[in-house]
């Protein structure tokens, strides 16, 4: 438990070039996508490119009559303009200019619908493809992961684990392309305007990735702060509001106040050092992009002066040196993006790479068919933890068709016989067999097809009654169903729910009775017909009405198939054919129920405890009036 | 005080705050908003012949406004964001003030889970809405008419184009966040179906295996799981165009302008130099446009969760108790229970017409099966619930009559869940009696059996428990609540049940300490377990809400009744654990 606790706390470490392959590898369904939309983003980066380049010629080639020399990007544009058929100058080259500036425009949206359209594919994809995974997996994994794990936990790697990776996908390494594709042909295109000026232009970029790294650093760390500091103070509410009693009990509500304003205070204080950042920062940006301007009036200027650049080429440039943040600012937010996505992926691995203990052996052994239903358990020993034995070498046999109960105390050992003979654990010692065949022999699937269980939990699952006494099984016949439903007494309730069988159940009951779940939970055992039968009976207690309907079921469960049950009613207990008295891993008394009163031993001391409670339940449920 | 006027109230607390903040950045947008002029003087001299000396001004100009725009806005954001943080701070405050005073009915009926959320999310959607919100807002509103009285200036005719546009800018931003939060919800909903289901599947598990339907599981999920993808799918498209759709429609408008504007060159209507400086301003419209939409999305978002959060102001508090009245005497002498009756809003009752005595110094026991009342016995004598009036009296008084501050230096609780803070064990045994002086924490500690495990602590009583400590277990928590109760200076001790985790030997040691410390105390006690109960004066013994026996241990086991039959039941089960 708690490695795979820690493995929660780990921050991400940046780059692994083996995580970076696994990730890789999940990808590589979509390459057609991925390849597509890297094609996409190239193109889109150039006719991002466009606009500035139209507006300049527009000015150079229409608006500015009598000029002699153009600039390279006008030429170009003039060269384009020419090829298409249009006029090069004049109020026809406008109409053209402004054309070609909507189209181009347009068929940048047109390109970035379908980028978006398939890096989704991917991202979700992906997403789709590692939930599978993680499902199918955990449907494999030991039950001992699940005893020690946390759901929550289990929950976390398939939703919020997983959704991390999403951003890797999709805005993830697809946009960081993007960025650095726009970049790179802004900086190309200024070259081949005006290499000096661009030079200048891209010398502010300098101090625009200092000050985007410096914010990145703070921000992230006082982002850190913020974030500790919040759980501080949601911790202390939470603590607070939960022992609000308490606080109120010891009148010490005014005290209360002084601390939280302390935690309140130092998040507010460490939310106001973000707010710095930020600040400093955008202001930083804009301040960095007006010297840009500043540089290309002052330089490209003198350079206009001296007819060595056209006014266009200008209005180009400065227009260019606008669109520089988008980009940089982007990059830096993915270098956050891309190590959470690495330290979920890490843990999710993890997850994956867990490999079961228990499974299927090589050549699996089949029971006989049909099964005829003989369990026995020889000199078995068993432990969870290794220094604590909670089997100390048990031994019995149910002979086929024959009613077992086990009875003692809690922490005996009767639901460890039950985790081991459907393989829910292995034995560490000694032997579980089937119709004398081991049980680690047998696929376990296979094994568990065999039996039938009820837990003393009653869990059921939203869905309808149908459902949950086919266990979603289509192929199971309705009539089936139905006739299981009856034979355990639901038929009462059949009749009552409109729906009838397709009355919708939550995990809560939604309108059954506490007794009424438990028939439910039996008729999903008796809908299979199992050979062995498995019945945890609940302690809960129910009224006497609810308790005959009960055991009128259990007896209807039992009957005819061999039952293994942990009893705590003495109505199942008595008609046993053998009990077994479970104490501290051993069993201590075995027999009939006649035989073992007889006897004065620990059996009888249970049984009148178990008469107390049921003189004390019977006074209850009728107060002295 | 009205949702409205409260909220209203932190704002008008800070006026010179707001007013700061709304000067820096009328300020800041001026000094901004007047770079393009500056291009376009720059352009015209280009086309008229300038010096380089000139040019040089002029970005020294621009720089000089930039620099002195972008001090300008640090202010802004320091000032206006900050400010938000502030009204977040006073509005955590208030709120757990408040918290604190509302009665433990209110409690009952609203779960810790719903309060923490609303105190947490929707505060910190109301600060987006005071904090972000408003700045943008604001920014949009100056930016928006400077920039638009400034491009009439240039041409009316082009801004007439512009407008076009811009306004479509600000409804598809805010078309679109209605969509995208519609489609959020639904993915949302069935997010948690899918959890829901997952959840199911794992909480399950040993159920899913044994009947061997792991394949139907995995098929159930990927049905779901599809249609997550599906409309994850929808809502990322959604997503991802949004920007690339304005950007689209941003670009058409460029496109116009150039368009239109040009045409005014080639008539001798306009500069190229007035052109540049019109397309300089409408750049600078674009990120409030875009924002309008934003903001609009924060606003209905923070209305909301104020909306929320106004329900727990709208909780009754209990009443705050003035000075004087704390500082009454404590009242001292019997604890008596007369004739009560009481059942929890409006339901039937749980305690039917219960009456005792307990006198100054007796120690008295309540024992009976669950669900026979002694929890809500005991609530009513702390006062947690009203019980009736005249039912329950302290040294002759109503407990009704008692100010809640004097009711609980005269009754101190060991409740049967301790609740532990997360701070040192001292802080949490002098938790009733904050003046206490190490030696007699330390007293306190010892004579709840918490000695020998002090010196197993890393720092013994200084070690910080709870959830940013170690743990403690369920008897040492219980001992540690015995302790805070000792020290607490009242003259009636109420335990429920507060032995529970602590094994048989460490409790009659404790018990024995007890009759030590708490002789001049009068003690009502709830147990289960006979070793506890048969140190009590007297036993009164419930069932189903009624006093069914009273007497000592030997009377009533003599008597052969339901006490009798429950310690039986005892013995027995102690045998069988210990078989």
């Amino acid at each position: 438990m708690t490695e795979i606790h820690q493995e929660d706390e780990r921050l991400g470490r940046g780059y692994d070039a083996g995580l970076a392959r696994r990730l890789f590898r999940l990808a590589l369904p979509y390459r057609g996508y991925v390849g597509g939309a890297i094609a996409v983003l190239l193109l889109e980066s150039v006719s991002q490119l466009a606009g500035p380049l139209l507006t300049g010629a527009a000015i150079d080639l229409v608006l500015s009559p009598g000029l002699k020399e153009t600039g390279s990007g006008s030429r170009f544009v003039a060269r384009l303009l020419g090829h298409l058929g249009f006029s090069t100058s004049g109020p026809r080259a406008l109409d053209a200019i402004a054309l070609l500036y909507a189209a181009s425009v347009l068929v940048t949206f047109g390109l970035m619908i379908l980028m978006v359209e398939w890096t989704s594919r991917v991202g979700q994809g992906v997403m789709y493809d590692l939930r599978t995974r993680i499902f199918s997996h955990l449907q494999r994994t030991d039950i001992a992961v699940y005893d020690r794990t946390p759901v929550g936990r289990l929950m976390t790697r398939l939703t919020t684990d997983v959704d991390s990776l999403n951003e890797l996908f999709t805005s993830g390494f697809v946009a960081l392309l993007g960025d650095l594709a726009v970049l790179g042909g802004i900086v190309a295109v200024l070259f081949a305007l005006d290499a000096g000026l661009a030079a200048m232009t891209l010398a502010v970029l300098v101090p625009m990735v200092f000050v985007t790294n410096w914010f990145r650093k703070g921000a992230r760390d006082t982002f850190r702060k913020v974030r500790t500091r919040i759980a501080r103070v949601n911790a202390f509410l939470q603590e607070h509001l939960s022992g609000i009693v308490v606080v109120q009990l010891f009148r010490r509500e005014a005290a209360a106040r002084e601390p939280f304003r302390e935690v309140n205070d130092l998040h507010r204080k460490a939310n106001i050092e973000s707010i710095f950042y930020y600040a400093v920062f955008y202001p930083a940006l804009d301040l960095l992009s007006a010297v840009g301007v500043a540089a290309i009036l002052w330089y490209g200027g003198f350079r206009v002066l001296h007819g060595a650049m056209t006014i266009g080429a200008v209005v180009t440039f400065i227009q260019y040196s606008k669109r520089f943040y988008r980009p940089l600012m982007d990059l830096s937010e993915k270098y956050n993006i891309l190590q959470a996505a690495f330290a979920a992926a890490e843990r999710i691995f993890q997850l994956l790479d867990t490999a079961p203990a228990v499974t299927a052996p090589a050549r699996p052994l089949a029971l006989p068919s049909p099964v005829r239903g003989e369990v026995a358990f020889e000199e078995v020993r068993f432990s969870y933890k290794p220094d604590e034995e909670i089997l100390k070498g048990v031994s019995f046999r149910c002979p086929p068709g024959s009613t077992v109960a086990l009875v003692g105390a809690t922490g005996a050992g009767k639901s460890t016989v039950v985790n081991l003979l459907l393989r829910f654990y292995d034995v560490t010692s000694g032997r579980v067999t089937v119709d004398g065949v081991d049980v680690r022999d047998v696929d376990p699937v296979r094994l568990r097809e065999a039996f039938g269980i009820v837990l003393q939990e009653t869990f059921l699952f939203t869905g309808t009654i149908a459902e949950n006494v086919s266990f979603f099984d289509p192929a199971l016949p309705r009539e089936r169903i139905e006739a299981a439903c009856r034979e355990v007494g639901l038929g009462p309730v059949l009749d009552r729910l409109p729906e009838g069988l397709d009355a919708k159940l939550t995990e809560r009951g939604g309108g059954l009775s506490v007794g009424e779940k438990q028939l439910v939970s039996f008729a999903r055992a008796l809908a299979r017909d199992p050979k062995v039968l498995i019945l945890d009976e609940a302690t809960s207690s129910v009224d006497p009405e609810t308790e005959e309907r009960i055991e009128k079921a259990i007896g209807r469960l039992l009957a005819g198939r061999t039952s293994l049950v942990i009893a705590h009613r003495l109505s199942t207990i008595v008609r046993a054919d053998l009990i077994l008295v479970l104490a501290h891993g051993e069993v201590r008394e075995a027999g009939t129920h006649s035989e073992l009163l007889a006897r004065g031993g620990l059996y009888a001391r249970l049984y009148t405890l178990q008469l107390k409670d049921r003189e004390a339940a019977l006074a209850g449920s009728a107060p002295a009036a | 005080m009205t949702g409205r006027s409260r909220f209203l109230s932190y704002f008008t607390r800070r006026p010179g705050t707001y007013a700061l903040g709304l000067g820096a950045m009328l300020l800041s947008t001026f000094l901004f908003l007047a770079i393009p002029r500056v291009v376009r003087a720059v352009l015209d001299d280009l086309a008229a012949g300038v010096t380089q000396g000139k040019l040089a001004r002029s970005a020294a100009v621009i720089l000089a406004l930039a620099a002195a725009d972008a001090v300008c806005y640090f202010w802004v954001r320091r000032i206006l964001i900050g400010a938000s943080r502030d009204v977040e701070f006073e509005m955590r405050e208030d709120l757990f003030a408040h918290l604190l005073r509302l009665p433990p009915r209110w409690y009952r009926r609203n779960r810790v889970g719903d309060v923490m959320s609303r105190a947490v999310n929707d505060l910190s959607a109301v600060r987006m809405m005071i904090g972000p919100g408003i700045m943008q807002a604001a920014n949009t509103v100056v930016v928006g008419t400077v920039a638009l009285v400034l491009m009439v200036l240039v041409s009316p005719l082009l801004t007439l184009v512009a407008l076009a546009v811009l306004p479509l800018v600000a409804v598809a931003t805010q078309v679109m966040g209605r969509i995208t939060h519609r489609r959020f919800t639904a993915i949302q909903e069935l997010f948690s179906e899918i959890s829901a289901s997952a959840q199911e599947c794992f909480n399950g598990v040993r159920l899913v295996r044994a009947f061997a339907r792991e394949a139907s599981e995995e098929e159930r999920f990927d049905r779901q799981n599809r249609d997550f993808r599906r409309q994850n799918l929808r809502l990322a498209r959604l997503n991802a165009l949004f920007f690339p759709f304005l950007q689209a429609l941003i670009g058409c408008g460029f496109a116009l302008v150039l368009w239109v504007g040009g045409r005014q060159i080639l008539d001798g209507k306009l500069t190229v130099a007035r052109y540049v400086e019109f397309n300089l301003y409408m750049l600078e419209l674009v990120w409030p446009a875009i924002a309008l939409g934003w903001v609009v999305n924060l606003w209905q978002r923070g209305t909301a969760s104020w909306k929320r959060m106004v329900e727990l102001w709208k909780a009754e508090p209990l009443p705050e108790e003035d000075a004087a009245a704390a500082g009454g005497t404590v009242p001292t002498g019997a604890l008596e229970v007369r004739g009560l009756t009481f059942g929890y809003d409006g339901a039937p009752p749980v305690l039917h017409d219960v009456s005792f005595r307990v006198e100054e110094g007796e120690t008295v026991a309540v024992v009976g099966r669950t669900g026979a009342g002694k929890s809500t016995l005991l609530s009513l004598l702390l006062r947690l619930d009203e019980p009736p009036a005249g039912t329950v009296l302290v040294g002759g008084r109503d407990v009704r009559e008692l100010p809640l501050p004097l009711l609980r230096r005269t009754l101190v609780p060991v409740p049967q869940e301790t609740f532990l803070f997360s701070d040192t064990l001292a802080a949490n045994v002098a938790l009733g009696a904050p003046g206490a002086s190490r030696e007699e924490i330390e007293a306190a500690a010892r004579a709840a059996g918490l000695g020998p495990d002090l010196a197993s602590f890393p720092s013994g009583l200084d070690t910080i428990v709870g959830e940013r400590g170690i743990t403690l277990s369920g008897g040492q928590k219980q001992r540690t609540a015995l302790a805070r109760a000792l020290l607490t200076p009242a003259p009636f001790l109420v335990l429920d049940d507060a032995f529970s985790s602590v094994d048989t030997e460490t409790e009659a040691r404790i018990l024995r300490g007890l009759r030590e410390a708490a002789r001049e105390r009068t003690v009502v006690l709830v147990s289960h377990r006979l070793s506890t109960i048969q140190h009590a004066d007297r036993i009164v013994v419930l069932d189903a809400g009624r006093v069914a026996e009273v007497g000592t241990h030997q009377e009533l086991l003599a008597r052969g009744g339901l006490y009798a039959a429950l310690a039986e039941r005892q013995r027995l089960e102690e045998e069988v654990e210990a078989a």
